[in-house]
């Protein structure tokens, strides 16, 4: 059977980020080894070294650890939220995977943003505009994706709001009335709205009684069956990482200490801090 | 032809959270399995059964040795696959059963069983009305098709979980306990079900401590004592 390794959809090389005046030894003395992610010499903080990864087509991967651990950090980089200080990636769908989108230019990244990718914040005051009527939230993602015709904005946007089963009647209230499921549904909506081949959860759950949180997660499963979109979603949560992807990446400090096939991730631990989080599982 | 090949497979758990103890689960594994064969794996609580057949999905990493699966594309050795690799296999040809139901919330007992197939892009109507024909066979009453089963019986979601197992038709099913909590007549539903696979090229390695489902079903058993083979015996073609 073949390898077939150059089927990725998303490939991240050696991403990083330091705040602050990083030196030489700065990687070497940060990192799970030490259980600090704060540099001994320079005090410049690593959230997050050495990210490697590939991301194929269709498939959800999971980044798991604790607060602090760098996992936003990771998907914040790639959508380009902040930037890194060193690193590179490759999205397929852009230039055919030859141009690394981190160094673009920023007109260039607005424009791969709003084609190619989608995010949904924990805190949905992130990733909606609260002045903005629910359905102008879904309009605004897709006229910057270059659709201008107002009835079609419209009818997609019903069409959105009706799969993530928000209100339609509701279309023209503002988020702000909204209760936090149904705000974070509305996220969802939007993140989808230009059919992005690539979309980045972080923490979508986290806060949200149960049975909207069971909600929100069917939603989220059966958007990645329906369109096949591939997903990095981060929490900290192991029952959403369990319920939701293929494969894991657990980190710690900055640093991916084990990644692995998710059942292997909660069955089979192999790293010390994997073992003491799956343990850890209610 | 062999469907798989285990040579000298070994499993440790290191448990880094307990000083670094060390458990054996498993040594020295060696057998061999034919295409469209039906293995009874047997032995005591304890004695390595649900290891290998993780071993072998993958869910644990085996310490070392091979295991080498005859897929569609060519072999493949399991140990050393990518986990790229092992997704593309589980979608596409090797299923595991697990003996407990692991539920999604707020899925119908329907949708639970479609599962594999709506992850192949089937039509969702046919895959639903596929569903419902194999919960019928299975016995489990209609009012029960469009709850969750999160609060069935551990018998209903046993045949949940069986129906979700074989619905697809994998070409290598690993399936742990499937008559465990079932009622005779139900039992025998389960074997025929097996058994049809098998009739249409399935290979199937099966854990089971009930004598009646291991005589009906398998052609060989293998035998685990303390994470060794004890004995692999042939029944008589």
């Amino acid at each position: 059977m073949e390898r077939n390794d150059d089927n990725w959809l998303l490939r991240v090389r050696n991403l990083t980020k330091i705040y602050g005046e990083a030196n030489e030894n700065t990687l070497a003395l940060t990192g799970p080894m030490f259980n600090s992610n704060i540099c001994p010499e320079t005090d410049s903080i690593v959230a997050c070294a050495g990210i490697d990864f590939d991301l194929y087509p269709g498939e959800v991967l999971g980044i798991v650890g604790e607060s602090g651990s760098g996992k936003s950090t990771v998907v914040k980089l790639l959508y380009f939220d902040m930037e890194q200080t060193v690193g590179a990636a490759w999205l397929k769908p852009y230039n055919d995977g030859l141009i690394n989108i981190l160094s673009e230019s920023n007109q260039k990244k607005r424009f791969i943003r709003n084609h190619l990718m989608g995010m949904v914040y924990q805190n949905p005051r992130d990733g909606l505009n609260f002045r903005f009527s629910s359905g102008g939230n879904i309009a605004e993602k897709l006229i910057m994706a270059g659709n201008m015709h107002v009835g079609h904005i419209r009818e997609r946007a019903s069409d959105l709001l009706n799969k993530t089963e928000v209100p339609v009647q509701r279309m023209d209230d503002r988020p702000s009335s909204f209760s936090g499921g149904m705000q974070q549904r509305v996220q969802i909506s939007k993140a989808i709205a230009n059919n992005p081949p690539l979309l980045f959860l972080d923490e979508v759950t986290t806060g949200l009684d149960v049975s909207v949180q069971a909600r929100v997660l069917d939603l989220i499963r059966e958007l990645q069956q329906d369109l096949g979109i591939a997903m990095i979603v981060v929490s900290h949560d192991l029952s959403v990482i369990r319920m939701l992807t293929d494969r894991t990446m657990v980190m710690k400090n900055g640093r991916i200490v084990e990644s692995g096939l998710t059942d292997q991730i909660l069955q089979d631990p192999q790293h010390e801090y994997s073992q003491l989080l799956v343990s850890s599982l209610l | 032809m062999n469907i798989l090949e285990v040579n000298d497979l070994g499993k440790n758990f290191n448990l880094h959270i307990l000083n670094g103890k060390r458990i054996e689960a498993l040594k020295n594994i060696n057998f061999t399995m034919k295409e469209g064969e039906i293995i009874g794996l047997t032995g005591k609580s304890g004695s390595g059964k649900s290891s290998l057949m993780k071993c072998i999905y993958r869910s644990y990493l085996a310490s070392h040795g091979e295991i080498i699966y005859n897929s569609v594309a060519g072999k493949i050795d399991l140990v050393a696959a990518t986990d790229h690799q092992i997704i593309q296999l589980r979608k596409n040809e090797i299923t595991y059963c697990s003996q407990f139901l692991s539920v999604i919330p707020r899925v119908t007992a329907v949708d639970v069983v479609c599962e594999n197939l709506f992850r192949s892009q089937k039509d969702k109507f046919e895959a639903r009305e596929m569903a419902k024909e194999m919960l019928e066979k299975l016995g489990l009453p209609t009012s029960l098709w469009d709850a969750f089963p999160v609060t069935f019986s551990g018998g209903e979601q046993q045949r949940i979980n069986v129906a979700r197992a074989i619905i697809a038709r994998p070409r290598f099913l690993l399936i742990d306990e499937p008559t465990a909590s079932l009622d005779q007549k139900t039992k025998d539903v389960v074997v025929d079900l097996i058994l049809d696979l098998k009739q249409n090229g399935t290979s199937v390695l099966c854990i089971s401590h009930d004598e009646y489902t291991l005589e009906k079903l398998v052609d060989r058993r293998l035998a685990l004592y303390k994470g060794e083979i004890e004995q692999l015996e042939g029944i008589a073609e």
